[in-house]
C-alpha cells in the first residue's frame, strides 16, 4: 500500500524503495513493517543507556501485534522509533518498503501525517479544541476543503460512536470518550498503521474493554496496529504478541515461559 | 480546520493567556501612542501659536535709527525712516530660493496725519495680507477697507476722536468711510487709523513707497533666519530682521519634549519586546507536550513556528488597536494637563503605525520563541512515548 503524499508543500510522493510490480507489492505487505538490527543508546549524564540493543522484527500487513515487557524493556522507545521520532543508534525501520530514516529533511513528518495514526496513553487531546476539532487536528496543515474535512472527522467520530459530543471541550468528556476522540484522531488521515501506547493504562476495565473491541474492530477492517502495553488481560485481542526484554526481542506468546515478566 | 483556526481557538479558549499578551503589547503601544500623540499636539499647539503670532521677519528701510518699537514707528509718531522702500522692490521677496516657505507679505507704510485736530499714525495696509498676517484683528460687524476710501481705526484712536462705524473722516483733504473699528489688541495697533496702501501712500505724499514690510513664515519650523538671510541678500538697501519670538522658545522647548519622548519611546519598545519574547518563550515551554502531540500527528517544523507566530501576530494586531485606543484615551486626559489649550490630534495615520508598531515587535520577538518551538524534539515533547 502506497500512500500518496496530498500535503501541497510541492512536494514528490514518499516512495517506497521495492519496485510496484505484483511481486514487490506482495513483499511489501509481507514485511509491511521491516526492522532490522535496531539499536538506540541514550547518552545520559553518567553511562550510555542501551534502551534496544539489536531488535529484528517483520510485521506483515494487517497485523495485530502487541508489545509487552517490564518497564524498561525498550518498548516504548521501539514505538517512538516506529512512529519516526526518534532516530536510531544503528539499524533500520523500514514501513511500507519506506526506509524511516534514511527521508530527508522534514519529510519524516509528512511520513507521520501520511502513514501513521497516533493513539497515546495520557489521550493527549488539545484542551482548546473541541473534540471534532481534535479528530480534524490532522488535516489542518493538508489543503483540503474545509467541508470535506470537517465531514471526514464527523464520520470517524460517529465511528467511534461519539457523533454527538463533537462540540465538547476534552476537559469535559469521560476518560473514555477522550480515548475514543484520540482514536478518531489517530484514523482521520486514513493511516496504513496505527500505533497505540498504553491506551487503555487509564481506563477501568469496563472501558477498557470498549475500547480494545473498538481496536478489534479497526483490526478486522485491514487495519495494521502495534500496541504497547502492560496488561496481559488485553492480549488476547493481539493475533501476534512479542516481548521485550533489555532491548531484545526476548520471545513471542505465548511461547514465551511462563515465568517471563511482562 | 487550519492553522489559523487552531490559533484563534487558542487565544479565545486560554483568554487569561492572550490577554496577558495582549496587556504586555498594549501597555507599551498605548504608553508610545500617548507620548507621540502628546508631542503632536504640543507640536500643533506651537504651530498655531506661531502662526497667530504674525510676523517671523520684519523688513524696515536701513536708518540711524536704533529704538524701533513698531518696525521704524516709535509711540510719538514722529520717528519714521529716514529712507522709504521701494513698493516694486518688494516683488523681489518673492524670487528667493524659499519663497515657498513664506506664507503672507505685508507691506505697509506709516505717516502721522492730523484728524480732528489730533496727530495720528496713519497705517496704510494690502487688507487681505494684513488680516492674514494678524489673524487676531478683529472689526466685529464692520469689515476690512476694500478700496482707497473706506478706514478701519484702532481701538483707542476710535475713541480719541469719537470715531463710530458710518462716520466719515477728513485726512489730508480726502474723504474716509469708518467700516469698523478694531477690538482692542493692547498693542499700538489701538492707535492706528487703517487705510488701503494706495490710499495711504497719496496721502502721505509717498507714492510707491512702504515704510516696512511684515513677512510671515508658512509653518512652524520654518527658516526663518535662512529666510531673512535671502531677503536681507535680495533687497540690499533694507534691514531684514528674524523676530525671536517667544513661540521659538517654546518650540524649542516641545523639541525637546519630543525627543524625550522618542527616548522613552525607545526604552518601552525594548521593553515591551523583551516581555513579548519572554511571554511566548513561557507559552511555548508550557505548550511542550502539545506540541510534541502536533509533530507526532504530522506537523512539519515550520506548521508549528507558523502558529506560534500566527497567535503572536492575531494578539499584537488586537494590542495595537486596543493600545491606540488607550494611548488616545490617555492623551485626552493628560494633555490639558501639560498644554492648556492644545486639543487632541486624532490621526488616523498614528493609529495605523500603532498597530504596524505592534505587529512587528510582536512578530519580531516571537520568532525566536516559534522557530524553538518548531524545532523541539517530539519524543522530549512527548514523554509519554
Amino acid at each position: 500500500m502506497a500512500v500518496a503524499m496530498s500535503e501541497t508543500d510541492r512536494e514528490t510522493p514518499l516512495e517506497a524503495s521495492a519496485p510496484a510490480t505484483s511481486s514487490g507489492q506482495d513483499e511489501r505487505a509481507a514485511r509491511f513493517i521491516d526492522v532490522r538490527g535496531l539499536q538506540k543508546t541514550f547518552a545520559g549524564d553518567g553511562a550510555p543507556v542501551h534502551a534496544l540493543r539489536g531488535l529484528d522484527l517483520v510485521v506483515p500487513e494487517g497485523s495485530f501485534l502487541g508489545v509487552m515487557g517490564q518497564s524498561g524493556s525498550g518498548k516504548s522507545t521501539f514505538l517512538a522509533m516506529l512512529g519516526g521520532l526518534s532516530h536510531p543508534t544503528a539499524g533500520t525501520i523500514a514501513v511500507d518498503g519506506i526506509d524511516l530514516y534514511a527521508l530527508p529533511g522534514e519529510r519524516l513528518a509528512d511520513f507521520r501525517r501520511e502513514y501513521l495514526g497516533f493513539v497515546f496513553q495520557s489521550f493527549n487531546l488539545v484542551p482548546y479544541l473541541t473534540a471534532l476539532e481534535n479528530v480534524t487536528l490532522p488535516l489542518a496543515v493538508k489543503k483540503m476543503p474545509s467541508a470535506e474535512k470537517r465531514s471526514r472527522a464527523l464520520e470517524v467520530l460517529e465511528r467511534v460512536g461519539l457523533a454527538d459530543r463533537g462540540g465538547h471541550l476534552p476537559g469535559k468528556l469521560s476518560g473514555g470518550e477522550q480515548e475514543r476522540v484520540a482514536i478518531a484522531r489517530a484514523l482521520v488521515n486514513e493511516p496504513p498503521l496505527i500505533l497505540a501506547d498504553e491506551p487503555t493504562g487509564a481506563l477501568d476495565s469496563e472501558t477498557t474493554v470498549e475500547i480494545m473491541d473498538l481496536f478489534a474492530e479497526l483490526h478486522h477492517e485491514g487495519n495494521t496496529i502495534v500496541m504497547v502495553t502492560h496488561n496481559p488481560e488485553i492480549q488476547r485481542y493481539f493475533d501476534r504478541t512479542i516481548v521485550l526484554r533489555d532491548g531484545r526481542l526476548d520471545c513471542e506468546l505465548p511461547a514465551c515461559p511462563v515465568d517471563t515478566p511482562i | 480546520m487550519t492553522l489559523l483556526t487552531v490559533a484563534l481557538n487558542n487565544l479565545r479558549r486560554r483568554k487569561g493567556r492572550a490577554a496577558f499578551l495582549v496587556a504586555g503589547l498594549l501597555i507599551g503601544v498605548g504608553t508610545v501612542v500617548a507620548l507621540i500623540s502628546i508631542t503632536q499636539s504640543m507640536t500643533g499647539q506651537t504651530k498655531a501659536n506661531l502662526q497667530s503670532y504674525g510676523a517671523n521677519i520684519v523688513v524696515t528701510p536701513r536708518t540711524k535709527d536704533v529704538a524701533l518699537s513698531y518696525g521704524g514707528i516709535s509711540a510719538g509718531g514722529v520717528s519714521v525712516g529716514q529712507r522709504s522702500l521701494s513698493q516694486a522692490d518688494l516683488a523681489r521677496i518673492a524670487t528667493i530660493p524659499r519663497h515657498a516657505d513664506i506664507s503672507a507679505v505685508a507691506p505697509q507704510l506709516v505717516g502721522a496725519v492730523r484728524v480732528k485736530g489730533h496727530r495720528v499714525l496713519l497705517l496704510g495696509v494690502q487688507p487681505e495680507q494684513q488680516f492674514k498676517l494678524k489673524r487676531w484683528w478683529s472689526v466685529g460687524s464692520g469689515h476690512a477697507p476694500t478700496n482707497d476710501h473706506e478706514l478701519i481705526a484702532g481701538a483707542a484712536a476710535a475713541k480719541a476722536l469719537g470715531l463710530t462705524m458710518g462716520d466719515y473722516v477728513h485726512i489730508a483733504g480726502r474723504r474716509f468711510t469708518v467700516t469698523g473699528v478694531l477690538s482692542e489688541t493692547g498693542s499700538q495697533d489701538d492707535s492706528l487709523l487703517i487705510v488701503d496702501l494706495g490710499a495711504a501712500q497719496q496721502v502721505l505724499h509717498e507714492p510707491g513707497k512702504v515704510t516696512l514690510v511684515e513677512i510671515a513664515a508658512l509653518y512652524a519650523g520654518a527658516p526663518v533666519d535662512r529666510i531673512a538671510a535671502e531677503i536681507g541678500a535680495a533687497l540690499p538697501q533694507a534691514k531684514v530682521t528674524a523676530l525671536q519670538e517667544a513661540v521659538k522658545s517654546r518650540q524649542q522647548a516641545v523639541d525637546q519634549f519630543r525627543r524625550f519622548s522618542y527616548a522613552i519611546v525607545g526604552v518601552v519598545i525594548a521593553i515591551e519586546a523583551l516581555v513579548v519574547f519572554l511571554t511566548v518563550m513561557g507559552s511555548v515551554s508550557e505548550r511542550t507536550r502539545e506540541i510534541g502531540v502536533f509533530r507526532a500527528i504530522g506537523f512539519r517544523q515550520v506548521h508549528i513556528t507558523r502558529l506560534i507566530l500566527i497567535e503572536a501576530l492575531i494578539a499584537s494586531t488586537a494590542a495595537g488597536v486596543l493600545g491606540y485606543a488607550a494611548g488616545m484615551a490617555v492623551t485626552s486626559i493628560v494633555l490639558p494637563l501639560v498644554a492648556h489649550s492644545a486639543e487632541v490630534a486624532w490621526a488616523p495615520l498614528l493609529g495605523l503605525a500603532a498597530v504596524v508598531l505592534a505587529v512587528a515587535i510582536g512578530g519580531l520577538a516571537s520568532l525566536y520563541p516559534a522557530l524553538h518551538a518548531g524545532k523541539m524534539d517530539p519524543t522530549e515533547a512527548l514523554r509519554a512515548l
